[in-house]
């Protein structure tokens, strides 16, 4: 019988702790199965955030460091810097990213880190349970913004693939979405690219990618794929929007 | 190598470099700036690197990227900075990393003042960070014993799997004097890091690098843990410096650029007839409490100064059990007392002659 799927070799063979519907557990499988085919996983470390994926030093088979609420592509810069043969990357979502940590991600984009961002855009705070994030949508509603995000009190979302995409460090900026079959293809193919980019020293690479939370949305999973479809690709658009890469 | 004349912030530098520390990750803040000048001025000729981060915090993190890695690094600030990197330290502890980490001293709180201060010391020994932690705290005294030390941290954060912080003040990071590298002693058989993350290469399983265990269990046992290192490190490193101790009938306890003017005070007492002596700790944690306590049997009398409004004679007052009197002398805010105000002070407590 021959094998038509099977777990990538680096990732781990333990249960997640995700909800029904999240589409961590689909990002997490993309970034092992690259690293498989790049055949980096021994050379690969990489930084787990504060947020929904805190234990995704135990789902990859690299190794793993986790990180302080938004250091990530801090320590990252630190190992990198120390050991620019190994494949450095993080893997973040968007109050880790975009707001306590808006500091250290703008700099690895303005130093052109070599070193790559997985990061994960929900619209909210998943482990602390859904409260208004940078990239929360005016009008959209949280525990933290119960009548609905208001410009004249939050203020306005972060884009970030937007924001990175003016540092020249950058290297490869790109926002996809899970919530199709034709949308974790693409994603793939991006982090693939991103993980390239670092292999051959282009600078930062960042992948965003539009994720679900069924749970803190108060959807079901179908529910929040066409959440993803209809009200955040609007607000976020898919594309590149930097690449130098040159392939 | 003869000797060469060096700023305290410089000294320090060459040392790290010296102990095989080729990376450096800082922020400027006066008066410890000339750590990261020189590390900038230096780090490319030795293959190393130093690299300016966007902030205090950053820096910590890249420390602690590093560190997690089985690199030597090292970083320096100064007192707000020093605050800064208290989140990153803690994890740094929380994760049993080996780093150094220098600060250089200035007053607050607050933004405070750019001068020579020891107010630090309550951060530095107590709680540099949340949690149940403690750092190893070295204090220098001298230029050369800025260099001596900062090579010795090294190895103790290797050893021990710990971050030593090194405290020294604006003065003695300031200052000129004499160093001769030649003196500085290397500790052997260092272990080795197998426990870094820097890729496994497929030919062991993966390390993990994290200070999180959400079961209460787990956690105690990691805590309890490293208690039983600093155990370990309490029985092995204690260090301090006794001078004219032994007929004292009153003992000073001064660290730092103070015990210097401290000894200057012990001298002209001396000259006077006045049975004083100094203590001068060079580990600030863990305290020299015991040799305290055996000073307490023939000392009538103890005074700490320092400069901050009375810090560490609190660990003088635990180490002896308040069993005599501890008088204090500081100035805080950047001024510095001088040896006629200790020995005034000497003097007015009344020392048998």
């Amino acid at each position: 019988m021959s094998v038509v799927f099977k777990k990538p070799n680096a990732m781990s063979d333990v249960p997640m702790h995700y909800c029904p519907g999240c589409t961590h557990g689909i990002v997490h499988r993309l970034v092992a199965e690259v690293l498989d085919e790049l055949g980096i996983e021994g050379k690969t470390v990489g930084v787990a955030p504060v947020g929904c994926a805190v234990f995704a030093y135990n789902y990859f088979e690299c190794d793993m460091i986790e990180a302080a609420h938004g250091r990530a592509p801090a320590v990252a810069t630190g190992v990198k810097r120390t050991h620019p043969d190994n494949v450095v990357f993080t893997y973040q979502g968007d109050g880790d990213l975009a707001a306590i940590g808006t500091a250290e991600t703008v700099h690895v984009g303005a130093r052109g880190e070599n070193i790559t961002i997985i990061f994960i855009n929900n619209t909210n705070y998943g482990m602390t349970g859904g409260q208004m994030a940078p990239t929360t949508m005016l009008g959209q509603v949280t525990t933290t913004s119960p009548y609905g995000r208001d410009q004249n009190i939050q203020g306005h979302p972060v884009h970030v693939c937007e924001l990175m995409s003016t540092l020249d460090g950058v290297a490869y900026a790109e926002r996809v979405a899970v919530n199709d079959v034709k949308g974790v293809r693409a994603t793939k193919k991006a982090i693939k690219k991103a993980f390239q980019a670092q292999i051959d020293k282009k600078g930062l690479s960042i992948v965003e990618v539009l994720s679900t939370c069924p749970t803190n949305w108060g959807l079901s999973p179908v529910e929040a794929l066409k959440f993803v479809e209809e009200k955040m690709k609007p607000i976020y658009p898919l594309g590149v929007y930097k690449d130098t890469t040159g392939y | 190598m003869a000797k060469v004349l060096m700023k305290g912030n410089e000294a320090i530098a060459e040392a790290a470099i010296k102990a095989g520390c080729l990376h450096y990750f800082g922020y400027p803040i006066t008066p410890q700036t000339e750590i990261a000048e020189y590390m900038a001025k230096r780090m490319p000729k030795v293959g190393g690197l130093c690299l300016q981060a966007e902030s205090e915090v950053a820096a910590i993190n890249m420390i602690y990227g590093a560190a997690s890695s089985g690199t030597r690094c090292m970083t320096s600030s100064s007192s707000p900075g020093i605050s800064l990197k208290s989140e990153g330290i803690s994890y740094i502890v929380g994760c049993d990393l080996p780093c150094v980490i220098l600060n250089v001293q200035r007053g607050g709180p607050g933004l405070g003042g750019i001068q020579p201060s020891q107010a630090d010391y309550y951060q530095a020994t107590k709680a540099l960070g949340h949690g149940d932690m403690h750092l190893f705290v070295l204090a220098p005294s001298s230029v050369q014993e800025m260099a001596e030390l900062t090579s010795e941290a090294f190895d103790i954060a290797d050893t021990y799997r710990i971050p030593v912080l090194i405290l020294a003040d604006g003065a003695l990071g300031q200052m000129m004097e004499p160093v001769d590298f030649d003196l500085i002693k290397k500790r052997e058989d260092i272990p080795e890091k197998d426990w870094a993350a820097c890729g496994h290469e497929g030919k062991r399983k993966k390390n993990i690098i994290t200070s999180l265990f959400l079961n209460p269990e787990e956690l105690e046992n990691s805590v309890l843990a490293r208690y039983e290192k600093y155990k370990k490190i309490d029985e092995n490193e204690v260090r301090y410096e006794k001078f004219m101790t032994d007929d004292a009938d009153i003992v000073i306890v001064a660290y730092g650029i103070t015990s210097r003017i401290c000894k200057s005070a012990v001298t002209a007492a001396r000259a006077k007839g006045i049975k004083v002596g100094l203590l001068r700790p060079i580990t600030l944690s863990p305290f020299p409490s015991d040799e305290l306590k055996k000073l307490s049997q023939t000392a009538s009398k103890f005074l700490t100064v320092e400069l901050n409004m009375g810090q560490m004679i609190t660990d003088v007052k635990l180490a002896i059990e308040c069993s005599k009197p501890v008088e204090f002398l500081g100035r805080t805010g950047g001024s510095i007392m001088t040896v006629d105000d200790v020995l005034a002070k000497i003097e007015e407590m009344g020392g048998n002659k």
